[in-house]
Parts: C-alpha cells; sequence; structure tokens
C-alpha cells in the first residue's frame, strides 16, 4: 500500500485567514477520524463537507471545516481529506504535527501531482511538466536544503548524530562480535546518559526551530479583554501611523491581521479581535469562549486590565485561561487612581497608558523578550526552518525518548536498536547525509576486530 | 561425457549447489581439485557465528547439508548473545576439520544423480554466450546444460608471508591459472581481492594455564530442525583467550616495513572486518592489548588455531610475534599466518537468481562473487544449485528477499551494490534482522521448499508439526488465565515481580518484559518443546516491533511487485542525474524496491524512473 501523505497546501502560512491542510492516501479518513471532534467521519459520503473540530485528545485545536472526497473521482485517485483550518502558523503546523503523529507522512514538492500521475488522473502533455518539476527539485534540492541551514545548525545536527552512531556502532559490534569483551560493552545503565543528553540537544534544537519560524513569519499577538478596558487604543499606540504596515486584509474569519509592524527587526502581526477598532462604539462582547479561541490562535496574548477598577468575574476566567503560558498582562490606565488589587502570576505585567502611549515600548520588548528573541543580531540562533526538517528533529525526538523509555522497561538491547537507528536516519535526512553502508563503515571505522 | 549440471569446486558452495541439484533429480557432476579437500576448511575451525549461524539454520531450512554436518561433527557448542535479544542469537560450532570433510563427503558419495570427479577447470565451452560444459587442463571437454563455477579462493591464487610470494591455493594446491583470463575474455569484469589466515600452533608446545577458558553451553543446541543434538555436552572442548602485550607490539612496528601489506607486495584488497595484527596496532595505536582465541582445529591432530593474529609478515618476525605471548612463549608454530590473493567477478554482473547476466546458462557462487566465509559460500551455493535446477524444470527462480532470510540479503547487497572486500555477513547488514531470527528460519523457509521441492516430505511435516504446535500453544496460553492464588503470589515474590492485581491470561502475563516463558510454564499443566515456548514468547514480547518491522516490509515488497523491464533505456529517460542513469544501466535492477537500493540513485530519480515507467509501459499495467 502507498503511505498517506500530508501537506499544508496554501502557500504563506501565517498571513491569509485560511489555511488548507490536504492528506492523500487509503488511510486518510482513518487518520482523520483520530483528530476529529465527530468520530463516524470515516463512514462520511463522497464530496460532502463537515463541521467540526480537530482534537488533541480532549483538547480542542481549532475549529475547521472538513472536505471529504473519496477515490476514484479525486485529484490522485486516492481518498482526499483537506481540512480548512484557521490562518496562522502555530494552528496549521500544530494540526499538521498532529496527523503526522496518527500515521501520515509529509509529502515531498509534487507528491500529490506526481500520484495524480501516477493514478491515471493527468495526462502525458502534464506529466512532461511534472518531469521537469521533478528534475528541478534534483538540482536545487540540496542547495536549497542547505540553504535553509546555517552551518552551525548543520554541524549541531552532525554532531548528534555522530552521539548515535558511535552508540549504535558500539552496540552493533558488541552484536557481531560477542567474544571481544575487550569493547566496551552497552548495556542498560550507560544508554541512558548519552541519549538523555542527545534529547536534551534535540529539544533544544526543536525549541529554536520554532524561532526560527518567528523570525521568518512573524509573531501573532492578540489582544484581550473586557469591553472598554482599551483594547483599541492599544492596538492604535502599538501601531504609531507613521511605523505601521497596514495590510487591509479583510478576512472573512474573526482573525484577520489588522496590521504589522517590525519591533527590533521581528515582524509583529496584530490580529484585530472583533474588529477592536471597528466595533468601539458598539458594546462588545467577547465571551470568555470566544476569547480562548483567540489565545489560541495567536503566539502571544496580552491581557488588558484597568488600574481603575476591580478585576470582574470574567477577567479573573481570563487570566487563569492564559496563566502558564507565553502571555503578557498589560495594566492600563496607570494614571488614574488604583483601585485593582495585586495580580498574582508567574506572567510578565507592564504598567502603562495607551492614550498617553505610556508602557508601549516596554510591552513590545516584552513581546520578544518572552520569545527570546531580542538582541537577535547579537544571538548565536541555530534554528531549522523548514516545516519538513522540523517535522524530522521532531521524530528524531520521538525515536530517542522510545529508546528512554524501552530502555528503562529492561528491553533487549537489538530491540532498542531499532528506533535508534531511525533517529540517526531521520537527523541525516535533516542535512542530507545518509548513506546506506554508514552504518557498516562506521562499525569498521570504529572498531578493531576479527582473525 | 554429458550432465545437466556440472559444478566446479568441492568447497561449502559447490557441495550446496551440487547435491541440491542432484536432491532434484538433475544429473550432476561435482569436479574439484582433490576429492579430499571436499568441505575443507581453510580458515577458522567453526561454523555459524553471529548472522552466519543463522545462514546455516537457513540453509537446513531450505535443504542444504551445512547444518546437518556440523551438528555430527563439532566438539563445542554455544549460542551467542543470548542476552542481547530474540534477533541476533545465533549458534556457533567449533567443527572438526577432519570429521567435517568426512562426514559430508560419505552424504554426497550417497547422493543419488551425483558423480564427483577429480580435474583441473581451465576453460568453459562456449557459444554465442552461452555455456555449454567445460575443458580440463589437459583438453578433456566435458558437457553440460548449466554449470556453477564455486571456485573459492584458486582463481590464480597467490599466497604470501612476507616478502615470499608462491603461486597456489590453500595447502599448496594448484591453482586455476588460466580460468579467471578466459571469464574476462568472455566479458567478466574481474577484480583481485585478497584474504588471511593466522598461524596454527602445536598443542603440546602451548601453555594454557597462562590462558581464559571459554566453554561451551550446557544446553544442548542443534543447527539442523530435522536433527535431536546426541553429543554429551560435559565432554565437549575448550577453546583460551589470550592477549597480545606491548611486547608484541614493539616487535611488530619495528618490523612493520617486513609485512607484505606494509612492504607493498599486495595488490589485492582486504577485507575490514578481518584486519590483520599489524593492520590494528596501525589503525588504532591507543589500544593497549588486543584480544586473540586458541581454538583446537580438530581431535585427531594437534594444531590450534590462533584467532586474531592473522599477519602477513615474514617467517622470522612471526616466530617472534608468537613467542612474545603469555603460554606460547616455548610454541612450535605448526603453519604460518598468510595472506592470500586471488581472482572473483564482479557481482553486479549476476542477476539475484546468481546466473550470470554475462553468459547464460552459467552460475557463481561463494568467494568467487567476492563473498568471504564458509557459511555465505554455502548459502549462494544452495541458492545457485536451486536456481540451475529450476532453470532446467522451466520454472521461475527462487529470489529470497530481504525480509525472507540473510541470504536474501546476501546476495541482493551483492547483485545490487557489489563489493570492494570480500563481503562478510552482519547482522546489522539486515534492516529487517528482528524477522530474521535463528528460531523462525524454518518458518521463514520451509513453504519455499516446499513448492521448489529441496526438501524431503518427512522435512516438510517436521515444520508443519512445529507450526501447529505454536498454534495451540498459544491457544492454550490465550484461553487460560492464571488464578492469583497465595501460592502463585508467593511464586511472583520468590522471582522479585511485580504482583499482577487480577489474573490476567497467560499471553498477558508473557507480555510483560520482565516475566518469562520459563518462569510462566512452571503453573501451566501442559508440557510444550522447547523451541515452541520460545517462539510464543518472541512473538508474545515483541508484538508491536515485529509488527512494526512488518509493515515496512509491506512498503517495500510493494515496490518489490513494481518490475523494471528488461529492455528498458535509460538513455531515453531524460532528466536522470547523471550518476543514476550509469548506475541503472550497469545494475539494471529488476524491481524499483531493488533500484531505491542502489548508492547513487536518489529519491527524486526513483520519481522520475516510476513516471517514466508508467508513460512508456502503463499500458500494460
Amino acid at each position: 500500500m502507498e503511505d498517506t501523505i500530508v501537506a499544508i497546501s496554501t502557500n504563506n502560512i501565517g498571513i491569509g485567514a485560511i489555511n488548507i491542510i490536504r492528506m492523500s492516501g487509503n488511510e486518510s479518513l482513518t487518520i482523520l477520524q483520530k483528530v476529529f471532534s465527530n468520530k463516524k467521519i470515516n463512514q462520511a459520503k463522497s464530496h460532502t463537507i463537515h463541521y467540526g473540530f480537530i482534537m488533541d485528545n480532549n483538547e480542542k485545536i481549532d475549529e475547521v471545516l472538513v472536505s471529504i472526497m473519496l477515490a476514484p473521482k479525486t485529484y490522485t485517485k486516492e481518498d482526499i481529506v483537506e481540512i480548512n483550518c484557521h490562518g496562522g502558523y502555530a494552528i496549521t503546523n500544530k494540526i499538521l504535527e498532529l496527523l503526522i503523529t496518527k500515521g501520515a507522512r509529509l509529502a515531498e514538492p509534487g507528491e500529490f501531482t506526481k500520484r495524480a500521475y501516477l493514478n491515471g488522473r493527468i495526462n502525458l502533455l502534464e506529466a512532461e511538466s511534472i518531469e521537469d518539476l521533478l528534475e528541478s527539485q534534483t538540482e536545487n534540492q540540496t542547495i536549497l536544503a542547505m540553504n535553509h541551514l546555517t552551518g552551525k545548525t548543520t554541524k549541531l545536527i552532525s554532531n548528534l548524530r555522530e552521539k548515535i552512531v558511535k552508540l549504535l556502532s558500539n552496540i552493533e559490534v558488541n552484536i557481531d562480535y560477542p567474544e571481544y569483551l575487550d569493547e566496551l560493552q552497552i548495556t542498560k545503565e550507560n544508554i541512558k546518559p548519552i541519549l538523555t543528553e542527545v534529547k536534551e540537544d534535540l529539544e533544544k534544537i526543536i525549541k529554536e526551530a520554532k524561532n526560527g519560524e518567528l523570525i521568518k513569519n512573524g509573531i501573532k499577538v492578540a489582544i484581550i479583554g473586557k469591553p472598554n478596558v482599551g483594547k483599541s487604543s492599544l492596538l492604535n499606540a502599538i501601531l504609531e501611523k507613521d511605523k505601521a504596515i497596514v495590510t487591509n486584509i479583510s478576512g472573512t474569519t474573526r482573525d484577520t491581521v489588522e496590521a504589522s509592524i517590525i519591533h527590533q527587526g521581528i515582524l509583529l502581526n496584530l490580529i484585530d479581535t472583533a474588529g477592536i477598532r471597528k466595533t468601539s462604539n458598539i458594546v462588545e462582547k467577547i465571551g470568555v469562549e470566544k476569547s480562548k479561541q483567540i489565545i489560541k490562535e495567536a503566539d502571544i496574548t496580552i491581557l488588558v486590565l484597568n488600574n481603575n477598577e476591580e478585576l470582574s468575574t470574567d477577567e479573573q476566567k481570563l487570566l487563569e485561561l492564559i496563566e502558564n503560558q507565553n502571555n503578557i498582562i498589560f495594566i492600563n490606565k496607570n494614571d488614574l487612581p488604583t483601585k485593582l488589587k495585586p495580580i498574582e502570576t508567574n506572567m510578565p505585567i507592564i504598567y502603562g497608558s495607551a492614550p498617553n502611549k505610556k508602557g508601549i515600548e516596554q510591552l513590545k520588548n516584552q513581546i520578544i523578550k518572552n520569545f527570546n528573541l531580542e538582541n537577535l543580531n547579537k544571538k548565536d540562533l541555530t534554528y531549522l526552518t523548514n516545516i519538513r526538517q522540523i517535522a524530522l528533529a521532531k521524530e528524531a525526538l520521538n525515536n530517542i525518548n522510545n529508546v528512554l523509555k524501552d530502555n528503562e522497561k529492561n528491553i533487549p538491547i537489538d530491540i532498542l536498536t531499532i528506533e535508534l537507528r531511525s533517529a540517526w536516519e531521520n537527523l541525516g535526512k535533516i542535512i542530507g547525509e545518509y548513506y546506506e553502508d554508514e552504518l557498516v563503515d562506521n562499525i569498521f571505522k570504529r572498531f578493531c576486530l576479527g582473525k | 561425457m554429458n550432465y545437466e549440471i556440472i559444478v566446479v569446486g568441492g568447497g561449502h558452495a559447490g557441495i550446496e549447489a551440487s547435491h541440491i541439484a542432484a536432491f532434484k533429480g538433475h544429473k550432476t557432476l561435482l569436479i574439484t581439485l582433490n576429492k579430499k579437500n571436499i568441505g575443507d576448511m581453510p580458515c577458522n575451525p567453526s561454523i555459524g557465528g553471529t548472522a552466519k549461524g543463522i545462514i546455516v539454520r537457513e540453509i537446513d531450512a531450505l535443504g542444504g547439508l551445512m547444518g546437518k554436518i556440523a551438528d555430527k561433527s563439532h566438539f563445542q557448542i554455544k549460542m551467542l548473545n543470548n542476552s542481547k535479544g530474540p534477533a541476533v542469537r545465533s549458534l556457533r560450532a567449533q567443527a572438526d576439520k577432519i570429521t567435517y570433510p568426512k562426514n559430508m563427503l560419505k552424504v554426497l558419495e550417497e547422493t543419488k544423480n551425483l558423480t564427483i570427479k577429480e580435474g583441473k577447470v581451465e576453460d568453459l565451452i562456449i557459444e554465442n554466450n552461452e555455456v555449454k560444459g567445460i575443458i580440463l587442463d589437459d583438453g578433456t571437454k566435458i558437457t553440460s546444460k548449466i554449470v556453477i563455477l564455486t571456485t573459492g579462493t584458486y582463481l590464480k591464487a597467490n599466497i604470501l608471508i612476507g616478502s615470499e610470494n608462491t603461486e597456489g591455493g590453500p595447502h599448496g594446491e594448484p591453482r586455476s591459472n588460466h580460468l579467471s583470463d578466459n571469464l574476462k575474455k568472455y566479458g567478466l569484469e574481474i577484480q583481485r581481492l585478497k584474504t588471511g589466515t593466522p598461524q596454527r600452533i602445536k598443542a603440546s608446545s602451548i601453555d594454557f594455564s597462562q590462558m581464559q577458558e571459554e566453554k561451551g553451553d550446557e544446553e544442548l543446541w542443534t543447527f539442523s530442525f530435522d536433527e535431536k543434538a546426541t553429543y554429551d555436552p560435559n565432554t565437549q572442548q575448550k577453546c583460551y583467550l589470550l592477549y597480545t602485550n606491548p611486547t608484541t607490539h614493539k616487535i611488530i612496528l619495528d618490523n612493520l616495513d617486513k609485512s607484505a601489506m606494509y612492504g607493498g607486495y599486495v595488490t589485492g584488497i582486504g577485507p575490514r572486518y578481518c584486519p590483520s595484527i599489524e593492520d590494528k596496532l596501525v589503525r588504532f595505536k591507543d589500544k593497549e592489548r588486543h584480544q586473540l582465541f586458541l581454538e583446537p582445529e580438530s581431535l585427531y591432530y594437534d594444531e590450534w588455531y590462533l584467532q586474531g593474529f592473522s599477519t602477513s609478515m615474514p617467517k622470522d618476525i612471526q616466530e617472534q610475534m608468537v613467542h612474545s605471548l603469555k603460554g606460547l612463549e616455548n610454541a612450535i608454530i605448526t603453519k604460518y599466518a598468510y595472506a592470500i590473493e586471488y581472482d572473483a567477478i564482479n557481482p553486479l554482473q549476476i542477476s539475484p537468481s546468481l546466473e550470470s547476466k554475462i553468459i547464460k546458462n552459467l552460475f557463481t557462487a561463494g568467494q568467487i562473487n567476492g563473498t568471504s566465509g564458509y557459511e555465505e559460500a554455502a548459502g549462494q551455493g544452495l541458492i545457485a544449485g536451486i536456481n540451475a535446477s529450476l532453470k532446467l524444470e522451466n520454472q521461475d527462480p527462487l529470489i529470497l528477499k530481504r525480509n525472507d532470510a540473510y541470504i536474501g540479503v546476501l546476495i541482493d547487497d551483492l547483485v545490487t551494490k557489489g563489493t570492494k572486500e570480500p563481503y562478510r555477513m552482519l547482522t546489522s547488514r539486515a534492516e529487517y534482522r528482528l524477522l530474521l531470527r535463528h528460531d523462525n528460519a524454518d518458518l521463514r523457509l520451509r513453504e519455499y521448499a516446499h513448492k521448489i521441492g529441496s526438501i524431503t516430505k518427512k522435512q516438510y511435516q517436521n515444520y508443519l508439526t512445529k507450526l501447529k504446535n505454536i498454534q495451540e500453544c498459544e491457544k492454550y496460553f490465550q484461553q487460560n488465565k492464571l488464578k492469583m492464588t497465595s501460592k502463585v503470589k508467593e511464586k511472583f515474590q520468590q522471582a522479585n515481580l511485580p504482583i499482577p492485581t487480577t489474573s490476567l491470561s497467560f499471553i498477558d502475563l508473557l507480555k510483560r518484559p520482565e516475566i518469562t516463558i520459563k518462569f510462566l510454564s512452571q503453573f501451566i499443566d501442559k508440557t510444550y518443546p522447547k523451541e515452541i515456548l520460545e517462539e510464543l514468547e518472541i512473538m508474545a514480547k515483541y508484538e508491536g516491533y515485529i509488527k512494526k518491522a512488518q509493515k515496512e516490509v509491506e512498503k517495500m515488497i510493494k515496490l518489490e511487485e513494481k518490475q523494471i523491464p528488461k529492455d528498458i533505456n535509460y538513455q531515453k529517460i531524460k532528466n536522470l542525474a547523471s550518476e543514476a542513469r550509469q548506475k541503472l544501466e550497469q545494475i539494471r535492477p529488476l524491481t524499483i524496491a531493488q533500484a531505491t537500493r542502489i548508492s547513487g540513485v536518489n529519491p527524486s530519480d526513483i520519481s522520475i524512473l516510476t513516471v517514466y515507467l508508467k508513460k512508456e509501459y502503463g499500458k500494460n499495467e
């Protein structure tokens, strides 16, 4: 069976209002069912659209529309599922990752079209152009991949692979030359520290990878708070007309990027949460439920509170919602008498006054700081940039975690090598540094045995 | 004289090839330089070892002889890697160098349809790129429909000891002078390979008290699925472990320029996995000592094999080296270590059936194909013999896939990647090694063997019985629960195992990593053979991993099913990377799966290839 492939099929993730994630293959519906709120979705009729939620266990990730198209009347002649989700890097990627963990494979460039041709969906003439498309990949793939990676990232991944292959070839030598007890014998005890180190390094790389995406696509900032707390004036204060790049994308959904500014070299995309600017005269009704949704879509949320009023029940709920995440509290109207009681939180709190443009710089700095992106040019950030690379790094991390887990359960060493090998291969694919006999070559490079 | 099949060479490959061909009813000639050397072990006195032991099991499952004869001819046997997991367990036997060939010759002489003859083959009868027979050094012609070459290291062999270079094969046997030149003339590419063997030491001159004993297992084992162990584990011979020391190292390093390898007297490429001792010292300067093993060669003469001390140093230096070892101060060297260079063909010119792509009806197996090791040779010999027979019977060849057998991995590696050094099997070469286990070789292969008629009815019956037993045992484990009585709880406690809170089925208990089938056996009112319990334990405990591996296999098989037409013209496929085009042209893979394994052929090339196939040949699908 061909495996089921998945990819984000809209360009410029994070800018448009809606993103489409497309999945093709005979497991498309089974995989969808695992993450969709409607558990009968796998019985859906062909060419139907369904409303529901993408779920990560019990957590709602996004409200989506799902199109079901069953083979053979589809682009690839395989079962196709298209998920229309809300724009935004964080959510789209989260859904993509979820589908990958449930068994889909990230598609190679052009793979949907390739399947369309192989399954007889498109004609010869079109196929010629696919050949050219594939060809251009042959030429550019490596170069492109390499351009995306800084020399330092390549080196970091290389080092991790080195650590893994050292362990792996040592295990292989213990297995293939069991009588050579002079060689280091790999046991449960010495696997643990080595792989824990690898795991930590990998986690760091993945975390920084996320920063890389933020640098590229910008940080999505949402402002929430109860009516009349000053969201609108805060938005205007942040945007300072002369610096603002007003995009005027009129979206069909509530989550439209109102405008963007560049601060410390980082693009801040401000979401117009329920049309703050346009609805200032009408009494807004942003319920807690809706705020939840906004928080999820944004990379960072600013909760605006009024210094001159006591905390309301709704505000208390909002506080709880954003607590422990990468968010900020802005206490507005600090020129008025303080009626707000001190807030117990681990989140950073900025005091200021939006109409008087007080505290705005601190707020912007805090956003950058929350992502550890301050003084970017002075920092030696290393990051992976494309989704494929990040997916591979995460897969490798997953492999390593499994080995560590199995190791604790006293699973024999030959079984551990299966995932250890996958981790090593996945990392190799990131930097295009894998060949079939690499392991055997390493064994003989590192060890000296035999008659 | 006229035969259906002629096998040239009586080594481990030739034995299996000629035996199975004759067993399948074909009039077969085995021609060898010296009948006494049939089944000879010119190097280490052992059969099996990691991965290799599994190959022996596979040979047995397919109807070959090696396992059966090794069972009758060893004086020590043990299971390797018992603690390292189910996938890598493997048997190794110390085989008697007198008994093994003797037992082997007896079986061959009793084999119907098989004639054994001494003679030196120097040429082939070739007509229109098709082999028609062989030509001996005295000009005698013997005709046949098929010829299988299993010439081992005898093609233009040279023995090297220091700067001494003598023409000839192992034991000073004459070499074949012209056969490889003639093969070259017919279009086969010839490469020069090198291997080596260490010293033999007179037993009475060894002080064993200085060394560490290495014993056989107390548990009884057999390679063969059809034989019961008959030996007494208490009478097994011991091997010994010893080490090199700083004096040894100084002698070697001081005389490096005198060795054939470092003195520049050798042109062949030696294998990385059997480096000479001088290689080990040069490459691993920091190692203070290297392990060596002393293994008896036979109960009928007193020579011991000094494993790990392979060298191409001159004799006088070898004397000094050996005498520097603890316990060998007064050792008498009965045979000096030597390197041997020989001609082999380029395995990229053979197809997965082991038939030559250049000359029709010519098969090759063993060291001539660039491998090393008795087991690797025997495995190929068996397949060559089977496929030669199947060809005569107008049947499709038996091509074992990488998930079927180590033999499949071996042949696929050879014909897909080629080799620049003698190829030795390692477990790490098998990506599905969890499926290619010692315990299940019969389950993997006996159906094939039955279908192609390479095993007896009884052998097939043995397999069916085992299969039935496993199913029964599994059913028992699924249907019966272990009641957690106070007595049972006590047993868990004694064994230091966590006590289950409810009564679980035996199969669920078995799935827990810490609970062994041996432990559970005490609560079962039925008895099952050891190998049945072992099989069930592996199947239950590693079910998740096995399933995962099988899923990978399914993907690969899907690609294996995508055949590439034999007449494909790679020049016509535009956009293939030039390296990929060149490799595909040379190797001409039979399937897309094989193409993916060729180094230098990238995923994007495979994409282009599949799109092209669809375009050109799609109508036939």
